[in-house]
């Protein structure tokens, strides 16, 4: 089946808009953000910005979930592994999560593993900029900034520019960048 | 010719830790780099991570030691590895046959990893050549030749402490001639950029040739300790004192232990590391030990960070 041919990536600062006005019109707001490592941290630091000037927030939580990956035995530990910054007591806070691409769900999977390990939140959410499907656990997000369907063996990813501006680029499995207006078939 | 280090996979990748001498930067960066990440384990509610779950990890310490053997099975405890403690205290005269038998009796319970202390130079080595490939050796202290991961939280500490290793003068300070720690800690700083590192020690405490490390030698606290933004005090083993290597402990404090006043010659943000158990009163006064300077406790708890992020290193490595 043929998904998507000549596609060109969303805006990726639209996307985020979207994302914003979205977790923005919910009723029920956070009282803390962790953004995952690195993108999500990105996408956590301007959410935060934007939303700590109308509700209170936690001090921003940054999270890595590298110590928790269920594939250390296949891939080890990156080399340029950030660490886990959470500042606040997460017990009985209700916790935004942030991540920039959701796919299978294990990046989730552990990030909820390690919160765990630093108390016991009353709640926990997901926000994404880009939910690609494919997912392997039973992991959904509250908040995404759009779907979208592309080919297993190409990775979406999320980057940003020298003045910070968010963009989307698609690579294949071994890191070499794609054309974004090649024909995408299944 | 180039000569294999044995430390190193077919990638260049760190599949045992056997010594300082040699590791490329990127690896000492990359061991730094990742004990910063496991410092925020250490002081959150839960203190261990999932990431070595079902590992099994063999402390074999041939020659005794409570700090770092106690170190290194935090480390590996709060990595969530199973770790087994083998205290085999043995005689000068053992050899290499029946250390390997040992070995060899482990790796039929399944053992994934060894962190090896042995009295003998190069027993470490001798078990890494050994193991097939998956098993890793941590080596803890080999006779004189080498204790990496006491270097590794050195270096760690100084990059705390001082950020950057490109703009300081360190200096080493008493028995080098006997320290694997000083051997492995002027690899590690040499390697990492410190434009300067000294050895200050009298002529009988020093390896003959011991420039050729890429170190300047004094003789003497005065000038050694002029401009010195770090200071490694090194533990003076009791023995040394009965041979013909010094007079007695009370003339070497005199000469050579740190107190307050020689302190003061070095630079006034300078600290002060010792990778105990300390002497006091041989080679460092108490008033400079507990004194703000000291960065001696600090030291320890990295220690933790640091072997958690070798294990993890090398227990990720693929096979």
């Amino acid at each position: 089946m043929k998904i998507m041919s000549n596609i060109s990536l969303p805006d990726a600062e639209v996307l985020f808009s979207r994302l914003v006005a979205e977790i923005q019109a919910n009723h029920d707001k956070p009282s803390a953000l962790i953004g995952i490592h690195t993108g999500g941290a990105w996408l956590a630091e301007r959410l935060y910005q934007i939303l700590s000037e109308t509700c209170s927030l936690e001090p921003l939580g940054l999270l890595s979930a590298s110590f928790y990956r269920d594939d250390f035995d296949k891939v080890g530990l990156h080399a340029r592994n950030k660490p886990t910054e959470i500042s606040f007591s997460v017990d009985g806070a209700h916790i935004l999560l942030i991540d920039d691409v959701l796919q299978t769900g294990r990046t989730i999977r552990a990030a909820i593993n390690e919160l765990f390990d630093y108390g016991r939140p009353a709640s926990i959410s997901l926000a994404a900029l880009v939910d690609r499907g494919g997912r392997e656990l039973p992991i959904c997000a509250k908040f995404i900034g759009t779907e979208l369907h592309l080919p297993k063996e190409k990775n979406l990813i999320f980057d940003r520019d020298e003045q910070g501006q968010f963009y989307l680029r698609l690579e294949d499995n071994k890191g070499v960048p794609s054309s974004s207006t090649e024909d995408l078939t299944e | 010719m180039i000569s294999k280090n044995p430390q190193l996979g077919k990638n260049r990748e760190l599949q045992h830790l056997l010594t300082t001498e040699g590791l490329p930067t990127s690896i000492l960066l990359q061991i730094l780099d990742t004990a910063q990440t496991f410092v925020g384990v250490t002081e959150r509610e839960v203190k261990k991570v999932p990431l070595l779950r079902g590992k099994s990890i063999f402390n074999l310490f041939f020659e005794h030691s409570t700090r770092t053997r106690t170190t290194f099975e935090i480390a590996a405890k709060r990595l969530s590895a199973d770790v087994f403690n083998l205290n085999i205290a043995v005689s000068a005269q053992s050899k290499g046959e029946t250390l390997l038998d040992t070995v060899d009796n482990l790796v039929a319970m399944d053992a994934d990893m060894f962190i090896v202390r042995h009295s003998q130079s190069g027993a470490a080595h001798l078990i890494a050549k050994h193991v097939r490939p998956g098993i890793h050796v941590i080596n803890a202290g080999d006779g004189r030749h080498a204790h990496p991961t006491q270097a590794l939280l050195d270096v760690f500490t100084i990059r705390h402490y001082k950020k950057e290793f490109h703009n300081l003068r360190i200096a080493i300070i008493g028995d080098i001639l006997h320290s694997r720690v000083a051997r492995s800690q002027i690899h590690a700083l040499t390697t990492l950029g410190v434009p300067e590192v000294r050895v200050i020690a009298p002529k009988t405490l020093l390896p003959s040739k011991v420039e050729r490390l890429g170190v300047r030698v004094f003789h003497d606290m005065k000038s050694g300790l002029k401009d010195v933004d770090v200071l490694m005090m090194l533990r003076l083993q009791k023995e040394r004192m009965q041979g013909a290597y010094l007079p007695s402990s009370e003339e070497y404090f005199k000469y050579y232990g740190l107190t307050p006043e020689k302190l003061s010659m070095a630079k006034q943000d300078a600290i002060v590391m010792h990778p105990g158990p300390m002497n006091r009163g041989v080679e460092i006064d108490s008033a400079v030990a507990d004194g703000s300077r000291a960065v001696i406790l600090p030291q320890v708890t990295f220690g933790i960070a640091v072997r958690m992020a070798v294990m993890s290193i090398l227990a990720g490595q693929p096979v």
